[in-house]
């Protein structure tokens, strides 16, 4: 019997070292592009709310982790091929995306979507052209409104498109459009906003169900010790938990 | 990067835009200029083998060998070179990773396949899943290196094809006639002459290379197109120290001006090469330069 206890053990200890070894570095791949959540600082490093909290992560849950950079349009595939092994990149969990890959827990509330359109505008939300950023449950959102979508790759070109008058409004999450708003006097958030998907997470492969363990653990001890909420203020990032 | 841009908001607009073009994230777009001109380097030549290559197999006389230089020439040519890069470039680096699984790791049980998950044991990764960034992105880089070189390969093949077919063929006879064997005849008459012919093929090749660069970002390294549409983009003082609007245009026409450079110099020397080539050729240019001298 004592044995048999020893020889469990040890199988135990070595299966989590083999673990370790497997994920000695875990790849976070995110976008870059989409402030406050993550960009490009001055520096050239990954910076913002998620690279924070990511950091925060990784040392809670006792792994070294590193920042990769990956367009928004093949960001799941080359996560379930195995280039990076996370998606930390603002990603709204929702059931299409939940069929390819895995969630963690959220870490922000559903964040209110607003629209950002020129000051003054009047925008017709039934039969006028709103931009989104493709990909997003915002472009699916408008898809299935009475307006037309035009979608563009970038969060950055969606702005430019109300700009020069290709579309009457973006719709995008409120943290990211507040501070443009803010900043440029021809542009303004509108009253309306909408309510849709249910908070973003990290994505993970669903084969990696340990990965996605060890960040849901990390996440839960972040929001019961209050350090995530903090984060979230910070940031400006929606109500906190 | 200079000691004064400590407080960017305060400087007038020389100094400003000096700080400005040397912050950490303007390093990458000069950075990702050379990136794309080590690519180009290397492509070229690399391009030039697979093609002078498949050339020599598509006119063997062996039936099996001259197929396939012609299926290789016959498919790249006409598969578009964007789906090419989406879905060879995967292709090639699970193939890889599948070879080194199956020598590393026989003893694994589970699926490759899991669902959508393409998994490979730890140590079959390449590179390994706990090498440092910049092993991934020379690795990146030596796929699009050789993705390249296999879809300008195929052009440059045909290209190559043909300039031999343009040799004179009475050159060849004459050749043999002189007890020459089929390799030395391919050798010191043919490819010698071929060239001529050739190069107004292989300088569009080229000049289609020089911009062809941009899919680079289909493959993950950033290359410069993609600086300047991030650098350029809008930027609010809440993330940067130095904002400012939507300046793309300007980082756009900055690529348009060393674009046109590149292809104005690229231009010019290829003129000098086709004078040289021409030189004691049985052409009309050749002929041409023998009548002035």
């Amino acid at each position: 019997m004592k044995s048999i206890l020893l020889g469990t053990a040890a199988l135990a200890i070595t299966a989590t070292v083999a673990f370790a070894g497997s994920h000695s570095v875990v790849r976070m791949g995110t976008e870059g592009a989409y402030p406050p959540y993550n960009f490009i600082n001055d520096a050239g490093e990954v910076d913002g709310f998620e690279r924070e909290l990511g950091d925060e992560l990784c040392a809670r849950a006792e792994l070294t982790c590193e920042w990769v950079t990956n367009e928004w349009d093949s960001i799941i595939p080359n996560l379930v091929s195995g280039n990076y092994d996370t998606i930390i990149a603002g990603m709204s969990i929702t059931d299409e995306r939940d069929e390819v890959i895995d969630f963690t827990q959220n870490y922000t509330q559903p964040d209110p979507s607003s629209y950002l359109a020129l000051d003054g505008a009047e925008v017709d939300f039934d039969g006028g052209v709103i931009a989104a950023q493709a990909n997003t449950i915002q472009a699916a959102f408008i898809a299935s409104s009475g307006a037309t979508l035009v979608e563009f790759a970038t969060p950055d070109e969606t702005i430019a498109a109300v700009r020069n008058g290709e579309a009457d409004a973006v719709l995008a999450d409120d943290a990211y459009l507040r501070p443009i708003a803010e900043e440029n006097a021809d542009l303004a958030l509108l009253d309306k906003q909408e309510l849709i998907g249910g908070g973003v997470g990290m994505g993970v492969r669903e084969s990696d169900s340990e990965l996605k363990d060890k960040f849901n653990a990390a996440i839960q001890s972040m929001k019961d010790d209050g350090t995530l909420n903090a984060l979230l203020a910070k940031w400006e990032i929606g109500p906190g938990f | 990067m200079f000691s004064f841009c400590v407080d960017p908001a305060s400087l007038d607009s020389m100094a400003w835009m000096a700080c400005y073009l040397t912050t950490g994230k303007h390093m990458a777009i000069y950075t990702s200029l050379f990136t794309v001109l080590l690519l180009l380097a290397i492509t070229a030549p690399t391009a030039l083998v697979f093609g002078f290559l498949g050339a020599s197999s598509a006119r063997s006389d062996f039936a099996p060998l001259s197929w396939v230089g012609k299926a290789y020439i016959a498919i790249v040519r006409g598969v578009p070179d964007i789906a090419f890069f989406l879905f060879f470039v995967i292709a090639l680096d699970q193939f890889f990773e599948w070879i080194r699984h199956e020598i590393k790791c026989p003893d694994w049980e589970a699926d490759i396949w899991q669902g959508n998950d393409f998994v490979v044991c730890d140590i079959a990764k390449l590179p390994l899943g706990n090498s440092p960034q910049w092993m991934h992105e020379t690795y990146g880089f030596l796929l699009a290196v050789l993705t390249f070189a296999i879809v300008f390969g195929a052009f440059a093949a045909n290209v190559l094809y043909g300039a031999m077919r343009a040799v004179p063929h009475n050159q060849l006879e004459t050749a043999e006639s002189y007890g020459m064997t089929r390799s030395q005849v391919f050798w010191r008459i043919l490819v010698p002459q071929m060239w001529v012919f050739a190069l107004p093929g292989l300088s569009n090749l080229w000049m289609v290379l020089i911009k062809a660069t941009p899919l680079l970002f289909l493959l993950g390294v950033e290359d410069i197109v993609y600086w300047a549409r991030e650098l350029g983009g809008a930027k609010t003082a809440r993330f940067t120290d130095y904002p400012h609007g939507d300046w793309r245009m300007w980082y756009f026409l900055a690529l348009l001006v060393f674009y046109l450079l590149f292809t104005r110099i690229s231009e010019i020397a290829l003129d000098k090469l086709m004078i040289r080539l021409t030189h004691g050729q049985a052409t009309l240019g050749g002929e041409a330069q023998r009548k002035t001298a």
